[in-house]
Protein backbone atom coordinates (compact mmCIF):
# COMPACT_ATOMS: atom_id res chain seq x y z
CA UNK A 1 0.00 0.00 0.00
CA UNK A 2 2.34 2.77 1.02
CA UNK A 3 4.72 1.42 -1.98
CA UNK A 4 2.00 2.06 -4.55
CA UNK A 5 1.67 5.46 -2.42
CA UNK A 6 5.40 5.93 -3.30
CA UNK A 7 4.58 5.61 -7.01
CA UNK A 8 1.99 7.84 -7.21
CA UNK A 9 3.81 10.50 -5.22
CA UNK A 10 6.20 10.12 -7.45
CA UNK A 11 4.67 10.66 -10.35
CA UNK A 12 2.86 13.57 -9.58
CA UNK A 13 6.17 16.42 -10.61
CA UNK A 14 5.64 14.50 -14.26
CA UNK A 15 1.98 15.31 -13.87
CA UNK A 16 2.50 18.67 -12.69
CA UNK A 17 5.10 19.63 -15.42
CA UNK A 18 3.25 18.57 -18.58
CA UNK A 19 0.12 20.40 -17.22
CA UNK A 20 1.87 23.76 -16.73
CA UNK A 21 3.75 22.30 -20.38
CA UNK A 22 0.25 22.32 -22.00
CA UNK A 23 -1.60 25.43 -20.25
CA UNK A 24 1.43 27.72 -21.36
CA UNK A 25 3.10 28.07 -17.90
CA UNK A 26 6.73 26.97 -18.57
CA UNK A 27 8.14 30.21 -19.38
CA UNK A 28 9.79 31.68 -22.15
CA UNK A 29 11.41 28.45 -23.03
CA UNK A 30 8.99 25.79 -22.25
CA UNK A 31 11.02 23.23 -24.11
CA UNK A 32 13.95 23.90 -21.82
CA UNK A 33 12.03 23.90 -19.02
CA UNK A 34 10.59 20.35 -19.23
CA UNK A 35 13.70 18.51 -20.43
CA UNK A 36 15.41 20.10 -17.35
CA UNK A 37 12.75 19.57 -14.86
CA UNK A 38 12.01 15.86 -16.20
CA UNK A 39 15.92 15.34 -16.07
CA UNK A 40 16.97 16.59 -12.49
CA UNK A 41 13.63 14.42 -11.15
CA UNK A 42 15.26 11.56 -12.93
CA UNK A 43 18.43 12.61 -10.80
CA UNK A 44 16.89 12.89 -7.49
CA UNK A 45 15.17 9.50 -8.25
CA UNK A 46 18.74 8.30 -8.77
CA UNK A 47 20.35 9.70 -5.53
CA UNK A 48 17.74 8.78 -3.67
CA UNK A 49 17.95 5.54 -4.54
CA UNK A 50 21.89 5.19 -3.71
CA UNK A 51 21.07 6.92 -0.65
CA UNK A 52 19.10 4.31 0.73
CA UNK A 53 21.96 1.45 1.84
CA UNK A 54 24.01 4.47 3.34
CA UNK A 55 21.32 5.61 5.51
CA UNK A 56 20.53 2.19 6.55
CA UNK A 57 24.39 1.57 6.99
CA UNK A 58 24.76 5.21 9.27
CA UNK A 59 21.84 4.09 11.88
CA UNK A 60 18.88 5.77 9.63
CA UNK A 61 15.72 4.14 8.65
CA UNK A 62 15.68 1.13 6.58
CA UNK A 63 13.87 1.70 3.47
CA UNK A 64 14.78 -1.22 1.04
CA UNK A 65 11.49 -1.98 0.53
CA UNK A 66 10.59 1.56 -1.51
CA UNK A 67 14.28 1.10 -3.29
CA UNK A 68 12.68 -0.78 -6.84
CA UNK A 69 10.10 1.95 -6.54
CA UNK A 70 12.27 4.91 -6.65
CA UNK A 71 14.71 3.17 -8.94
CA UNK A 72 12.00 2.46 -11.29
CA UNK A 73 10.72 6.05 -11.20
CA UNK A 74 14.46 6.72 -11.87
CA UNK A 75 13.69 5.67 -15.10
CA UNK A 76 10.24 6.68 -15.46
CA UNK A 77 11.83 9.89 -15.65
CA UNK A 78 14.87 9.40 -17.41
CA UNK A 79 12.55 7.85 -19.99
CA UNK A 80 10.46 11.08 -20.56
CA UNK A 81 13.24 12.86 -20.65
CA UNK A 82 14.66 11.32 -23.24
CA UNK A 83 11.20 11.68 -25.25
CA UNK A 84 11.08 15.19 -24.63
CA UNK A 85 14.34 15.39 -26.05
CA UNK A 86 13.61 13.43 -29.04
CA UNK A 87 10.09 14.90 -29.60
CA UNK A 88 9.71 18.51 -28.30
CA UNK A 89 13.24 19.65 -28.37
CA UNK A 90 14.41 17.82 -31.79
CA UNK A 91 10.78 17.39 -33.49
CA UNK A 92 12.01 13.84 -34.09
CA UNK A 93 14.28 14.44 -36.56
CA UNK A 94 16.40 11.39 -36.31
CA UNK A 95 19.36 12.50 -38.81
CA UNK A 96 20.06 15.27 -36.11
CA UNK A 97 19.50 13.21 -33.10
CA UNK A 98 22.21 10.57 -34.95
CA UNK A 99 24.54 13.13 -34.93
CA UNK A 100 24.03 14.66 -31.44
CA UNK A 101 24.39 11.05 -30.20
CA UNK A 102 27.48 11.09 -31.69
CA UNK A 103 29.04 14.01 -32.14
CA UNK A 104 28.05 15.69 -28.53
CA UNK A 105 29.81 13.98 -25.94
CA UNK A 106 26.81 15.69 -23.35
CA UNK A 107 24.58 13.77 -25.53
CA UNK A 108 26.35 10.27 -25.74
CA UNK A 109 26.82 10.42 -21.82
CA UNK A 110 23.37 11.59 -21.13
CA UNK A 111 22.20 8.39 -23.69
CA UNK A 112 24.47 5.92 -22.29
CA UNK A 113 22.94 6.51 -18.87
CA UNK A 114 19.85 5.66 -20.01
CA UNK A 115 20.82 2.84 -21.97
CA UNK A 116 22.52 1.20 -19.04
CA UNK A 117 19.31 1.91 -16.70
CA UNK A 118 16.67 -0.21 -19.57
CA UNK A 119 17.99 -3.73 -18.46
CA UNK A 120 18.26 -2.85 -14.78
CA UNK A 121 14.25 -1.11 -15.26
CA UNK A 122 13.10 -4.16 -16.82
CA UNK A 123 14.98 -6.72 -14.32
CA UNK A 124 13.21 -4.95 -11.08
CA UNK A 125 10.44 -7.29 -10.27
CA UNK A 126 10.20 -10.17 -8.41
CA UNK A 127 9.74 -12.63 -11.72
CA UNK A 128 13.30 -11.13 -13.17
CA UNK A 129 15.05 -11.63 -9.88
CA UNK A 130 14.22 -15.34 -9.18
CA UNK A 131 15.05 -16.29 -12.97
CA UNK A 132 18.63 -14.38 -13.22
CA UNK A 133 19.35 -15.47 -9.16
CA UNK A 134 20.23 -13.20 -6.50
CA UNK A 135 23.93 -13.02 -6.77
CA UNK A 136 23.83 -12.61 -10.96
CA UNK A 137 20.76 -10.09 -10.24
CA UNK A 138 23.08 -7.95 -7.73
CA UNK A 139 25.95 -7.86 -9.95
CA UNK A 140 23.44 -6.63 -12.19
CA UNK A 141 22.40 -3.88 -10.79
CA UNK A 142 25.74 -2.50 -10.11
CA UNK A 143 25.61 -0.89 -13.18
CA UNK A 144 23.36 1.95 -11.58
CA UNK A 145 26.29 3.55 -10.20
CA UNK A 146 27.74 3.78 -13.45
CA UNK A 147 24.86 5.50 -14.74
CA UNK A 148 24.56 7.83 -11.51
CA UNK A 149 28.25 9.24 -12.62
CA UNK A 150 26.93 9.45 -16.07
CA UNK A 151 24.21 11.39 -15.51
CA UNK A 152 25.80 13.55 -13.10
CA UNK A 153 28.77 14.42 -15.80
CA UNK A 154 26.16 14.99 -18.20
CA UNK A 155 24.04 17.64 -16.22
CA UNK A 156 27.76 19.26 -15.78
CA UNK A 157 28.44 19.12 -19.66
CA UNK A 158 25.14 21.04 -20.89
CA UNK A 159 25.61 24.11 -18.84
CA UNK A 160 27.96 26.91 -19.70
CA UNK A 161 30.36 27.91 -16.78
CA UNK A 162 30.24 26.31 -13.38
CA UNK A 163 27.01 27.27 -11.63
CA UNK A 164 26.30 25.22 -8.28
CA UNK A 165 23.21 22.93 -9.26
CA UNK A 166 24.82 20.49 -11.68
CA UNK A 167 27.94 20.85 -9.15
CA UNK A 168 25.49 20.00 -5.91
CA UNK A 169 24.30 16.62 -7.78
CA UNK A 170 27.78 15.64 -8.64
CA UNK A 171 29.11 16.00 -5.06
CA UNK A 172 26.20 13.81 -3.84
CA UNK A 173 26.31 11.06 -6.26
CA UNK A 174 30.30 10.93 -5.64
CA UNK A 175 29.92 11.12 -1.88
CA UNK A 176 27.35 8.40 -2.11
CA UNK A 177 29.69 6.44 -3.93
CA UNK A 178 32.62 6.61 -2.35
CA UNK A 179 30.40 5.36 0.61
CA UNK A 180 30.21 2.16 -1.64
CA UNK A 181 34.15 1.86 -2.41
CA UNK A 182 35.25 2.79 1.43
CA UNK A 183 32.97 -0.31 2.39
CA UNK A 184 34.42 -2.45 0.00
CA UNK A 185 38.08 -1.75 0.88
CA UNK A 186 37.04 -2.09 4.73
CA UNK A 187 35.58 -5.49 3.60
CA UNK A 188 38.69 -6.17 1.76
CA UNK A 189 41.29 -5.24 4.29
CA UNK A 190 38.94 -7.52 6.40
CA UNK A 191 39.52 -10.28 4.23
CA UNK A 192 43.27 -9.71 3.61
CA UNK A 193 43.74 -9.17 7.44
CA UNK A 194 41.99 -12.90 8.05
CA UNK A 195 44.18 -14.39 5.25
CA UNK A 196 47.48 -13.34 6.77
CA UNK B 1 13.62 58.83 -4.47
CA UNK B 2 10.94 60.45 -6.76
CA UNK B 3 7.56 59.00 -6.29
CA UNK B 4 6.62 60.06 -9.69
CA UNK B 5 9.79 57.52 -11.03
CA UNK B 6 7.67 54.43 -9.24
CA UNK B 7 7.65 51.86 -11.75
CA UNK B 8 6.39 48.96 -10.12
CA UNK B 9 3.86 48.55 -12.74
CA UNK B 10 5.05 49.62 -16.58
CA UNK B 11 3.07 50.85 -19.20
CA UNK B 12 4.14 48.40 -21.06
CA UNK B 13 2.69 45.98 -18.62
CA UNK B 14 -0.82 47.06 -19.28
CA UNK B 15 -0.53 47.81 -23.28
CA UNK B 16 -1.31 44.87 -24.79
CA UNK B 17 1.79 44.36 -27.39
CA UNK B 18 -0.70 44.90 -30.80
CA UNK B 19 -1.03 48.75 -29.00
CA UNK B 20 1.94 49.16 -28.41
CA UNK B 21 2.61 48.62 -32.17
CA UNK B 22 0.03 50.91 -33.15
CA UNK B 23 0.05 53.33 -31.24
CA UNK B 24 0.84 56.05 -33.53
CA UNK B 25 -2.41 54.65 -35.49
CA UNK B 26 -4.72 54.77 -32.67
CA UNK B 27 -3.59 58.19 -31.50
CA UNK B 28 -4.19 59.72 -34.59
CA UNK B 29 -7.26 57.82 -35.47
CA UNK B 30 -7.90 59.54 -31.77
CA UNK B 31 -7.31 63.15 -32.94
CA UNK B 32 -8.96 62.79 -36.48
CA UNK B 33 -12.44 61.99 -34.67
CA UNK B 34 -11.74 65.12 -32.39
CA UNK B 35 -11.52 63.36 -29.19
CA UNK B 36 -7.99 65.09 -28.60
CA UNK B 37 -8.61 65.28 -25.13
CA UNK B 38 -8.41 61.39 -24.56
CA UNK B 39 -5.31 61.53 -26.46
CA UNK B 40 -3.69 62.74 -22.75
CA UNK B 41 -5.05 59.30 -21.68
CA UNK B 42 -3.91 56.96 -24.25
CA UNK B 43 -0.49 58.79 -24.37
CA UNK B 44 -0.09 57.48 -20.40
CA UNK B 45 0.02 54.21 -21.62
CA UNK B 46 1.99 54.49 -24.91
CA UNK B 47 5.96 54.50 -25.05
CA UNK B 48 7.98 57.03 -22.41
CA UNK B 49 11.09 56.72 -24.64
CA UNK B 50 11.07 58.59 -27.89
CA UNK B 51 12.94 56.91 -30.57
CA UNK B 52 13.41 57.30 -34.36
CA UNK B 53 12.04 54.27 -36.42
CA UNK B 54 15.70 52.57 -38.35
CA UNK B 55 15.62 50.78 -41.64
CA UNK B 56 18.27 48.69 -39.88
CA UNK B 57 15.01 47.21 -37.74
CA UNK B 58 13.67 43.63 -38.98
CA UNK B 59 10.26 43.04 -39.37
CA UNK B 60 9.80 39.71 -38.03
CA UNK B 61 7.65 39.59 -35.02
CA UNK B 62 8.69 40.86 -31.84
CA UNK B 63 8.98 38.46 -28.74
CA UNK B 64 6.92 39.37 -25.54
CA UNK B 65 8.17 41.97 -22.75
CA UNK B 66 7.29 39.60 -20.16
CA UNK B 67 9.85 36.54 -22.28
CA UNK B 68 12.36 39.16 -23.04
CA UNK B 69 12.18 40.22 -19.31
CA UNK B 70 12.02 37.17 -17.24
CA UNK B 71 14.76 34.90 -19.74
CA UNK B 72 17.69 36.56 -19.24
CA UNK B 73 21.74 35.82 -18.84
CA UNK B 74 23.00 37.48 -16.60
CA UNK B 75 25.68 35.77 -14.04
CA UNK B 76 26.12 38.42 -11.96
CA UNK B 77 23.01 38.29 -10.21
CA UNK B 78 22.40 34.53 -10.40
CA UNK B 79 23.07 31.51 -13.10
CA UNK B 80 19.48 30.38 -13.23
CA UNK B 81 17.49 32.52 -16.36
CA UNK B 82 14.56 33.54 -13.93
CA UNK B 83 17.72 34.94 -11.30
CA UNK B 84 18.24 38.14 -12.91
CA UNK B 85 14.29 38.92 -12.99
CA UNK B 86 14.04 38.58 -9.22
CA UNK B 87 17.38 40.05 -8.14
CA UNK B 88 18.40 42.54 -10.25
CA UNK B 89 16.38 45.00 -8.56
CA UNK B 90 19.20 45.97 -5.53
CA UNK B 91 21.37 47.42 -8.10
CA UNK B 92 21.29 51.24 -8.35
CA UNK B 93 21.34 52.65 -11.85
CA UNK B 94 21.35 56.28 -10.80
CA UNK B 95 23.30 58.03 -10.62
CA UNK B 96 25.62 56.55 -13.12
CA UNK B 97 29.10 57.35 -15.14
CA UNK B 98 31.13 55.23 -17.63
CA UNK B 99 34.30 55.99 -17.90
CA UNK B 100 36.16 56.47 -21.42
CA UNK B 101 39.77 56.22 -21.57
CA UNK B 102 43.07 54.70 -23.06
CA UNK B 103 43.56 55.27 -26.55
CA UNK B 104 41.86 58.37 -27.08
CA UNK B 105 42.41 62.28 -27.67
CA UNK B 106 40.04 62.97 -25.27
CA UNK B 107 39.21 60.59 -22.28
CA UNK B 108 36.23 61.50 -20.26
CA UNK B 109 33.72 60.32 -17.56
CA UNK B 110 30.44 60.79 -18.81
CA UNK B 111 27.26 60.57 -16.51
CA UNK B 112 24.59 58.99 -18.61
CA UNK B 113 22.95 62.33 -19.13
CA UNK B 114 25.69 63.97 -20.91
CA UNK B 115 26.17 61.23 -22.87
CA UNK B 116 22.67 61.02 -24.15
CA UNK B 117 22.30 64.71 -24.58
CA UNK B 118 23.60 64.91 -28.00
CA UNK B 119 22.51 61.79 -29.35
CA UNK B 120 18.87 60.99 -30.69
CA UNK B 121 17.40 57.77 -29.77
CA UNK B 122 16.70 55.47 -32.28
CA UNK B 123 14.38 52.31 -32.01
CA UNK B 124 15.96 48.60 -33.59
CA UNK B 125 14.24 45.68 -33.75
CA UNK B 126 16.88 43.34 -33.48
CA UNK B 127 16.97 39.48 -33.73
CA UNK B 128 18.97 38.20 -30.82
CA UNK B 129 20.55 34.82 -30.85
CA UNK B 130 22.35 33.43 -27.33
CA UNK B 131 25.24 30.62 -27.77
CA UNK B 132 22.71 28.17 -26.15
CA UNK B 133 20.68 27.67 -28.69
CA UNK B 134 17.73 30.18 -28.30
CA UNK B 135 16.41 33.39 -30.24
CA UNK B 136 14.14 36.44 -29.19
CA UNK B 137 13.69 39.46 -31.77
CA UNK B 138 14.13 42.83 -29.45
CA UNK B 139 13.26 46.20 -29.88
CA UNK B 140 16.17 47.90 -28.83
CA UNK B 141 16.30 52.04 -27.86
CA UNK B 142 19.98 53.13 -28.56
CA UNK B 143 22.15 55.24 -29.92
CA UNK B 144 25.00 53.94 -32.52
CA UNK B 145 28.24 53.17 -30.19
CA UNK B 146 30.09 55.63 -33.51
CA UNK B 147 28.37 58.28 -32.13
CA UNK B 148 29.80 58.03 -28.65
CA UNK B 149 33.27 56.86 -29.62
CA UNK B 150 33.51 59.56 -32.38
CA UNK B 151 33.21 62.55 -29.46
CA UNK B 152 36.55 61.24 -27.53
CA UNK B 153 38.20 60.69 -30.75
CA UNK B 154 39.95 57.78 -30.79
CA UNK B 155 43.85 58.02 -31.96
CA UNK B 156 45.20 56.10 -34.54
CA UNK B 157 46.79 53.77 -32.53
CA UNK B 158 43.38 52.64 -31.29
CA UNK B 159 43.01 48.80 -32.53
CA UNK B 160 40.26 47.49 -30.43
CA UNK B 161 37.33 48.51 -27.46
CA UNK B 162 37.36 47.06 -24.18
CA UNK B 163 34.38 47.50 -22.06
CA UNK B 164 33.64 46.45 -18.35
CA UNK B 165 30.85 46.14 -16.44
CA UNK B 166 29.90 47.28 -12.96
CA UNK B 167 31.29 45.62 -10.33
CA UNK B 168 29.02 46.04 -6.66
CA UNK B 169 29.09 42.26 -4.65
CA UNK B 170 26.63 44.54 -2.17
CA UNK B 171 24.05 44.91 -4.74
CA UNK B 172 24.51 42.21 -7.44
CA UNK B 173 23.91 38.81 -5.52
CA UNK B 174 26.00 36.85 -7.92
CA UNK B 175 29.11 38.40 -7.61
CA UNK B 176 28.90 37.18 -4.19
CA UNK B 177 29.21 33.64 -2.23
CA UNK B 178 31.09 30.59 -2.84
CA UNK B 179 30.61 29.66 -6.32
CA UNK B 180 31.60 32.36 -8.69
CA UNK B 181 30.83 31.37 -12.33
CA UNK B 182 32.93 34.01 -14.40
CA UNK B 183 36.04 36.36 -13.25
CA UNK B 184 34.46 40.12 -12.95
CA UNK B 185 34.59 42.48 -13.81
CA UNK B 186 32.31 41.05 -16.81
CA UNK B 187 34.62 41.86 -19.90
CA UNK B 188 34.19 42.05 -23.58
CA UNK B 189 35.70 43.67 -26.54
CA UNK B 190 35.10 44.47 -30.16
CA UNK B 191 37.36 45.26 -33.01
CA UNK B 192 37.08 49.46 -33.65
CA UNK B 193 35.96 48.51 -36.90
CA UNK B 194 33.24 46.19 -35.30
CA UNK B 195 32.51 49.10 -32.65
CA UNK B 196 31.87 51.19 -35.32
CA UNK B 197 29.68 49.49 -37.77
CA UNK B 198 26.20 51.08 -37.72
CA UNK B 199 24.56 47.97 -36.08
CA UNK B 200 26.29 48.52 -33.33
CA UNK B 201 24.98 50.58 -30.45
CA UNK B 202 24.46 50.91 -27.26
CA UNK B 203 20.92 50.63 -26.16
CA UNK B 204 19.00 52.75 -23.02
CA UNK B 205 15.66 50.91 -23.33
CA UNK B 206 13.41 47.92 -24.98
CA UNK B 207 10.21 48.46 -25.86
CA UNK B 208 9.86 52.36 -25.35
CA UNK B 209 10.79 52.08 -21.93
CA UNK B 210 14.28 52.45 -19.94
CA UNK B 211 15.97 49.27 -20.30
CA UNK B 212 14.34 46.96 -16.81
CA UNK B 213 17.48 45.96 -15.08
CA UNK B 214 18.31 42.63 -15.63
CA UNK B 215 18.68 43.46 -18.92
CA UNK B 216 21.77 45.63 -18.13
CA UNK B 217 20.53 48.97 -17.17
CA UNK B 218 21.00 51.80 -17.47
CA UNK B 219 23.03 51.08 -20.60
CA UNK B 220 24.59 47.94 -22.43
CA UNK B 221 26.42 46.88 -25.82
CA UNK B 222 24.31 45.38 -28.25
CA UNK B 223 25.85 43.72 -31.33
CA UNK B 224 23.10 41.42 -33.15
CA UNK B 225 25.45 39.31 -35.83
CA UNK B 226 27.10 37.95 -32.43
CA UNK B 227 26.55 35.87 -29.68
CA UNK B 228 24.09 37.28 -27.09
CA UNK B 229 27.11 37.20 -24.43
CA UNK B 230 28.87 40.04 -26.19
CA UNK B 231 26.43 42.36 -25.21
CA UNK B 232 27.86 43.67 -22.30
CA UNK B 233 25.55 45.08 -19.42
CA UNK B 234 25.68 47.93 -17.12
CA UNK B 235 28.75 49.15 -18.42
CA UNK B 236 31.19 51.26 -16.55
CA UNK B 237 33.90 51.38 -18.48
CA UNK B 238 34.63 51.77 -22.31
CA UNK B 239 38.97 51.89 -23.11
CA UNK B 240 40.56 52.17 -26.52
CA UNK B 241 43.44 49.67 -26.53
CA UNK B 242 45.85 48.86 -29.69
CA UNK B 243 46.01 44.63 -28.33
CA UNK B 244 43.11 42.69 -28.48
CA UNK B 245 41.59 42.71 -24.65
CA UNK B 246 40.61 39.31 -23.14
CA UNK B 247 37.14 38.47 -22.47
CA UNK B 248 35.71 36.75 -19.06
CA UNK B 249 34.16 34.12 -21.28
CA UNK B 250 37.83 33.30 -22.77
CA UNK B 251 39.18 34.19 -19.44
CA UNK B 252 36.41 31.16 -18.18
CA UNK B 253 36.74 28.90 -21.11
CA UNK B 254 39.44 29.32 -23.83
CA UNK B 255 38.54 26.33 -26.34
CA UNK B 256 35.69 27.16 -25.89
CA UNK B 257 34.57 30.85 -26.76
CA UNK B 258 36.08 33.13 -29.11
CA UNK B 259 37.20 36.83 -29.21
CA UNK B 260 34.76 37.46 -32.48
CA UNK B 261 31.98 35.01 -31.24
CA UNK B 262 29.89 35.87 -34.51
CA UNK B 263 27.30 34.30 -34.83
CA UNK B 264 27.52 30.92 -37.54
CA UNK B 265 25.75 27.91 -37.99
CA UNK B 266 28.35 25.90 -39.58
CA UNK B 267 31.03 26.12 -36.45
CA UNK B 268 29.60 24.15 -33.58
CA UNK B 269 30.12 25.02 -29.90
CA UNK B 270 32.44 22.35 -29.17
CA UNK B 271 29.56 21.01 -26.83
CA UNK B 272 26.53 21.39 -28.66
CA UNK B 273 25.38 22.10 -32.64
CA UNK B 274 25.12 25.60 -33.60
CA UNK B 275 23.04 24.97 -36.78
CA UNK B 276 19.38 25.38 -35.48
CA UNK B 277 17.84 27.89 -32.46
CA UNK B 278 14.37 27.91 -30.60
CA UNK B 279 12.82 31.27 -31.21
CA UNK B 280 11.36 32.31 -27.41
CA UNK B 281 7.39 32.41 -27.58
CA UNK B 282 7.33 30.54 -31.04
CA UNK B 283 4.62 27.57 -30.55
CA UNK B 284 5.00 26.73 -27.06
CA UNK B 285 5.89 23.08 -26.11
CA UNK B 286 5.62 22.05 -30.22
CA UNK B 287 7.96 24.95 -30.86
CA UNK B 288 10.20 23.84 -34.02
CA UNK B 289 13.56 24.82 -34.40
CA UNK B 290 14.72 26.97 -36.97
CA UNK B 291 17.49 27.27 -39.11
CA UNK B 292 20.42 29.59 -37.59
CA UNK B 293 21.66 32.36 -40.23
CA UNK B 294 25.44 33.06 -40.59
CA UNK B 295 26.13 36.17 -39.00
CA UNK B 296 22.46 35.80 -37.41
CA UNK B 297 21.05 37.09 -40.80
CA UNK B 298 23.08 40.01 -40.86
CA UNK B 299 25.71 39.24 -43.24
CA UNK B 300 24.91 41.45 -46.12
CA UNK B 301 25.80 44.45 -43.66
CA UNK B 302 28.73 43.11 -41.71
CA UNK B 303 30.74 39.81 -44.12
CA UNK B 304 32.58 42.04 -45.36
CA UNK B 305 34.87 42.77 -41.73
CA UNK B 306 35.90 39.35 -42.02
CA UNK B 307 36.69 38.60 -45.75
CA UNK B 308 39.69 36.23 -45.92
CA UNK B 309 39.56 34.94 -42.54
CA UNK B 310 39.27 32.02 -41.46
CA UNK B 311 36.54 31.49 -39.12
CA UNK B 312 36.54 28.35 -37.37
CA UNK B 313 40.31 29.68 -36.22
CA UNK B 314 38.73 32.81 -35.57
CA UNK B 315 35.42 31.54 -33.95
Amino acid sequence: MLRRAVYVIGALPAAWVFYRGFTDQLGADPVRSLEKTLGIWGLRFLVAGLAITPLRRLGGPNLVRYRRAVGLLAFFYASLHLYAYLWFDQGLDFAAIGKDILKRPYVTVGFAAFLILVPLAITSNTAMIKRIGGPAWQRLHKWVYLACALAATHFIMLVKSWPAEPLIYAGLVAALLAFRLVVYLQKRGGRARRAA
Amino acid sequence: MLIGKSRDVRPSEITPRDAYLHRRGLLAGIGAVGLGALAGGADATAATLIAAKSALSTTEPMTLLKDVTSYNNYYEFGTDKGDPASNASTLKTAPWSVVIDGMVAKPATLTLEDMLKPVSLEERIYRMRCVEGWSMVIPWDGFPLADLLKRVEPLGSAKFVAFETVVRPAEMSGQRGVFQPLPWPYREGLRLDEAMHPLTIIATGLYGEPLPNQNGAPLRLVVPWKYGFKGIKSIVRISLVDKMPETSWQQQNKSEYGFYSNVNPAVDHPRWSQATERRIGEGGLSAKRRPTLPYNGYGEQVASLYAGMDLKANF
